[in-house]
C-alpha cells in the first residue's frame, strides 16, 4: 500500500517545493484567495444588513449555511480544484506524459498541481464556519459534534466529484471555456444561501436533481435544530452526506468514459 | 546603421479622417477577432444567464425578508434590472479574463505593438471597442431578454434613458479598458502579473456592483467607492441610468464621474505606457 502511494507523495512534495520557491506569486495567491472569501463574505453582510434574514433564516443561521458551504468548498479546492486545467492539458496534448506513466491518470493530474496557496482559504472558511456556529447558539450533542465534522467532508468529496465530472467535459469539448463553472463556482454560490431563497425550477434543478442542496442546507438544518421549511422530514440533514459517495460514483464514471475518449493532438 | 531605438516614431493621423480610419480598421479587428469565438460566447452566455438566475433569487429573498417592497431605492422590477443587465454588461466592458497585453510582455510580443507607427493605448482602446460592439449584440441582449421574460425588468420610461444609458455604456467600456490596461501594464514591471490580475477580480466584481447594488451600502461608503474608485463607474453607473434609480447621485452626476475616471484612468495610461517603454527589456533578445 505504501509503495502505491509513495510516487504520488513525491509528485506532491515536488510541487510543493516549487510552488514555494516563487515567494511573490504563492504570497498573492494565498492572499488573494483570502480576499475572495472577503468578497462573498461581505456581499452576504451587505445583503443581511438590508433585510435581516434570508429564505426564513435569520443572519446566524444563514451564516452557519454560508460557513458549511465554503469550508467543504475550500477543501475540494485544496485538493483538485487544478484538475480545471485539464482543458490546457488537452489542448496543447500535454497530456500524453502522464498516460505513458505506469500510475493512474486521476491521481497524477491531482498530485501534479496541488493547490496548498489555497490553503489560506481554508482556514478562514473554517474559522467563519465557528464563529457563526457559536452565533446560533447550538445545542451541542455527540451526533451533532460528529456532524458537523463528517458534513464538510462529504461537501467536499460532493464538490470534487463536480471538479472531475466537468473538468472532463474537455475530452469531448476542447473550448468549454467557463461552462464548468456554472456547476462549481454556481453551485458554490448556491449552496452558500438557504435552499429556501430559490424557487421554481431553478431550485429543483439545484438543490435536488443536481443533489447540491444536500452539501450545506440539510446538514446545517440537521444542527440548528430547524424544520425544513420546504418540507421535507428531519432525518434528510443527517442523511445528507450520503449524497457525497453517489456524487463521486458519478465522477467516476464520467471520468472512465471520458478518458477513453481522449485523442492527443497529433503534432 | 544607427542606433535602433525601443518604439518606432508615432505619427497619430494627420487629420480627423485618417485617424476615424485607423480606429476603423482596429476596432474591425476587434470585432472580427471576437466573432470567431462563437463556442466561447455561447460557454459566457450559459454561464452569466444561470448566475443571474442565482442573483435575482437572493436580491427576492432580500426584498421578501425587508417586508418592504423595495430595498435601497430598487423596486422589485428595478432590482431584476439591476441583475439581468448587469449580468449582460460583464461581457460587454469585458471584467474578467483579458490578459492579452501582459502575457504579451512577459513573452515579449508586446514589441510589435511598440513598433507599430500608432499609439499602443489607441491600438488597444480602438480593437477594445470593436470587441464590445461584437460582445453587446451577443452577450448583452440574450440574458436581458431571459431576464425579462422570466422574472419581469423594469424597462425605461423615459427616451432620453436610452440616449443617457448608451453613453454610460460607452464610458463604462472606456473605464473598464482602461482599468485593464494598467493593471495589464504592471507586467512590465512585475513579469508574474498574478497578484495584480487577482486583486482586480476581486475588488472590481464586489465593489463596481456586480453582487449588490452599492446603494445598499452606508452613504458614506458607497460615495468613498463612487469618488475614490473607478468600480462603480464600470458598472453601478450604466446599471442605475438604465433601471432609472431616482436617487442621488443622479444620471448627470453619474455620467460626469465616468467622464472623470476616463480621463484620469487615461492620462495614467499614457503615463504608465510612457516610464515603461524606457524601462522595457524584450525577454529571449
Amino acid at each position: 500500500m505504501v509503495d502505491r502511494i509513495r510516487p504520488y507523495l513525491a509528485l506532491i512534495a515536488t510541487q510543493v517545493r516549487g510552488q514555494a520557491s516563487y515567494r511573490t506569486s504563492f504570497f498573492f495567491d494565498l492572499a488573494g484567495n483570502v480576499f475572495f472569501l472577503g468578497a462573498d463574505l461581505l456581499a452576504l453582510l451587505v445583503m443581511l444588513r438590508t433585510s435581516g434574514s434570508l429564505g426564513g433564516f435569520d443572519r446566524a443561521q444563514v451564516l452557519v449555511v454560508f460557513g458549511l458551504s465554503q469550508v467543504a468548498f475550500a477543501l475540494a479546492d485544496l485538493a483538485v480544484g487544478n484538475i480545471e486545467r485539464l482543458r490546457t492539458y488537452v489542448r496543447s496534448g500535454t497530456l500524453d506524459t502522464v498516460l505513458v506513466r505506469p500510475l493512474g491518470v486521476l491521481g497524477q493530474l491531482l498530485a501534479m498541481d496541488v493547490g496548498t496557496r489555497r490553503l489560506g482559504r481554508l482556514v478562514y472558511s473554517a474559522g467563519i464556519l465557528a464563529y457563526a456556529l457559536r452565533l446560533a447558539h447550538v445545542h451541542w450533542t455527540p451526533a451533532k459534534a460528529l456532524l458537523v465534522v463528517v458534513a464538510p467532508v462529504a461537501g467536499a468529496v460532493f464538490f470534487a466529484s463536480i471538479f472531475v465530472a466537468t473538468a472532463t467535459v474537455a475530452f469531448w469539448w476542447i473550448e468549454s471555456g467557463e461552462l464548468g463553472n456554472i456547476v462549481t463556482y454556481g453551485g458554490r454560490d448556491f449552496t452558500g444561501y438557504p435552499v429556501s431563497v430559490f424557487g421554481g425550477w431553478f431550485r429543483r434543478l439545484f438543490a435536488y436533481a443536481l443533489g447540491m442542496g444536500f452539501v450545506a442546507y440539510y446538514p446545517a438544518l440537521a444542527l440548528l435544530g430547524v424544520r425544513d421549511p420546504l418540507g421535507l422530514p428531519g432525518w434528510v440533514g443527517w442523511a445528507a452526506p450520503a449524497a457525497a459517495p453517489v456524487a463521486a460514483l458519478v465522477a467516476g464514471l464520467v471520468w472512465r468514459t471520458g478518458i477513453r475518449h481522449y485523442r492527443s493532438t497529433g503534432s | 546603421m544607427g542606433f535602433v531605438t525601443a518604439t518606432a516614431a508615432r505619427q497619430a493621423g494627420r487629420n480627423f479622417f485618417e485617424l476615424a480610419a485607423q480606429f476603423r480598421s482596429f476596432a474591425t479587428i476587434g470585432f472580427r477577432r471576437y466573432a470567431t469565438y462563437r463556442q466561447a460566447t455561447v460557454a459566457s452566455l450559459a454561464t452569466n444567464t444561470t448566475f443571474g438566475f442565482l442573483r435575482s433569487y437572493v436580491l427576492l429573498a432580500v426584498v421578501a425578508a425587508s417586508g418592504a417592497g423595495s430595498i435601497a431605492g430598487y423596486s422589485r422590477a428595478q432590482l431584476m434590472s439591476f441583475v439581468w443587465l448587469g449580468q449582460g454588461l460583464i461581457g460587454v466592458v469585458l471584467l474578467w479574463g483579458w490578459n492579452d497585453l501582459s502575457e504579451r510582455i512577459r513573452s515579449g510580443d508586446v514589441v510589435m505593438d511598440l513598433l507599430r507607427p500608432q499609439h499602443p493605448v489607441f491600438a488597444y482602446v480602438s480593437a477594445d471597442l470593436g470587441r464590445a460592439g461584437y460582445a453587446f449584440a451577443t452577450r448583452f441582449l440574450p440574458p436581458v431578454v431571459i431576464g425579462s421574460i422570466v422574472f419581469g425588468m423594469a424597462l425605461p420610461t423615459r427616451a432620453t434613458t436610452y440616449a443617457l444609458g448608451l453613453c454610460s455604456v460607452l464610458l463604462a467600456v472606456l473605464v473598464c479598458f482602461l482599468c485593464r490596461y494598467l493593471v495589464n501594464s504592471c507586467a512590465y514591471w512585475l513579469l508574474d502579473n498574478r497578484g495584480p490580475t487577482m486583486a482586480w477580480m476581486v475588488f472590481s466584481g464586489v465593489l463596481g456592483g456586480l453582487y449588490f447594488p452599492l446603494r445598499m451600502l452606508p452613504g458614506w461608503a458607497m460615495w468613498a467607492l463612487w469618488l475614490g474608485t473607478p468600480f462603480p463607474s464600470i458598472l453601478q453607473a450604466p446599471l442605475d441610468v438604465i433601471s432609472e434609480h431616482g436617487g442621488v447621485p443622479g444620471p448627470a452626476a453619474m455620467l460626469a464621474v465616468q467622464a472623470a475616471w476616463a480621463v484620469v484612468l487615461l492620462a495614467a495610461c499614457l503615463l504608465v505606457q510612457r516610464r515603461a517603454e524606457r524601462r522595457l527589456v524584450v525577454q529571449g533578445g
